[in-house]
């Protein structure tokens, strides 16, 4: 079993838990992927797998991109990422992986992907400042951040100080989502809770890397 | 919206529910966990609306207990519920009644057609 596959965001909906209380889940599909790469140790460094999901036109690429593809002898994939081996057995260049060979339900997955853009966000909404009270005296100064320093020591404005910026379109990583479903025909799985992204988003799926406390309290690991 | 979710949220959609419209006088039998016991309440009212579509389907269900108006809202394919009888069938020209809020006694009725 790989540690992962590369999928899109389809959805999400609720599902009745046993007790018939409804929670969150996010539809995503997962593969089907190939092997565009294997990264062995002697030449590469490590041991490691690299799939490729999804389509795209061979004319959009460069010619090494083009050529990359050719020699794995597998048609131009959209997404390609490296994923890390576990005991899965041999694998050939150009096999094709389903999600039903990687996850099960029950799993815990790391889900990564890039986050819905918000533009150039104020500190309001990107850092949650509370703001300036709307009455009371408050003259043109409703959504600032207030002070960002002092005066002459240390004369100079802290590292890291949160300030208004771009927002999203970003890659994050939403870690332990527990697989409720593996739709295997469908090559779809079904987490509980968000994954970053809009949807048909590119994300990458990946059995927890920290399964920590959440996996010890069911007796279920990330693998 | 995808199929591969709609499939997926018609597994959970109840064939077994009468029809019923906002207006509509309603029993809803909740199951109700009680330590490890279960048993059925009834819950009776007009409801006041039909929202959402599909599993995610909600209605409101709005009656007067001693005095106090009590609103519940119940996802409509719920396991949850045991059995929705209908009453009796409103006659209401809009699909939310939210002006039954402001009511009260006499005021507070809708017209019955069955």
């Amino acid at each position: 079993m790989l540690s992962g596959l590369i999928g899109r965001k389809l959805g999400m909906t609720q599902l009745a838990r046993a007790g018939g209380e409804l929670g969150a889940v996010t539809v995503l599909a997962a593969g089907p992927c190939v092997v565009a790469q294997l990264k062995v140790a002697e030449r590469d460094g490590y041991e490691a797998v690299q799939l490729g999901f999804g389509r795209k036109k061979p004319s959009r690429l460069t010619k090494p991109e083009r050529g990359h593809f050719a020699k794995a002898g597998v048609a131009v994939s959209a997404r390609l990422a490296e994923f890390e081996r576990r005991a899965e057995g041999p694998l050939a260049l150009g096999q094709t992986l389903r999600a039903g060979e990687v996850f099960k339900p029950g799993d815990l997955v790391d889900v990564s992907g890039i986050s819905k853009g918000r533009g150039y966000a104020g500190v309001i909404k990107r850092h949650h400042f509370a703001g300036f009270p709307g009455s009371r005296g408050t003259h043109e100064y409703f959504r600032h951040g207030g002070s960002i320093g002092n005066r002459s020591y240390p004369g100079r404005v802290r590292k890291g100080l949160r300030m208004a910026g771009q927002m999203g379109n970003e890659r994050v990583t939403v870690q332990n989502l527990r697989v409720v479903e593996v739709l295997a025909e469908q090559d779809a799985i079904v987490v509980q809770g968000a994954v970053p992204g809009p949807r048909g988003g590119y994300v990458v799926i990946r059995h927890a890397a920290r399964p920590g406390k959440k996996a010890r309290k069911t007796g279920d690991g990330g693998v | 919206m995808d199929k591969i979710i709609r499939n997926l949220e018609e597994r959970s959609l109840r064939k077994d529910l009468p029809e019923f419209q906002a207006g509509d006088t309603v029993r809803v039998l909740v199951k109700v966990v009680e330590g490890d016991k279960e048993r059925v309440q009834p819950f009776e009212g007009i409801v006041l609306r039909i929202s959402g579509g599909g599993s995610r389907t909600t209605f409101t269900v709005r009656k007067t207990s001693y005095g106090i108006g009590v609103e519940r809202v119940f996802p409509l394919h719920s396991t949850r519920i045991e059995k929705i009888v209908v009453l009796n069938h409103g006659s209401v020209r809009r699909a939310r009644l939210y002006y039954l809020r402001g009511r009260t006694g006499k005021a507070a009725r809708v017209a019955t057609t069955s």
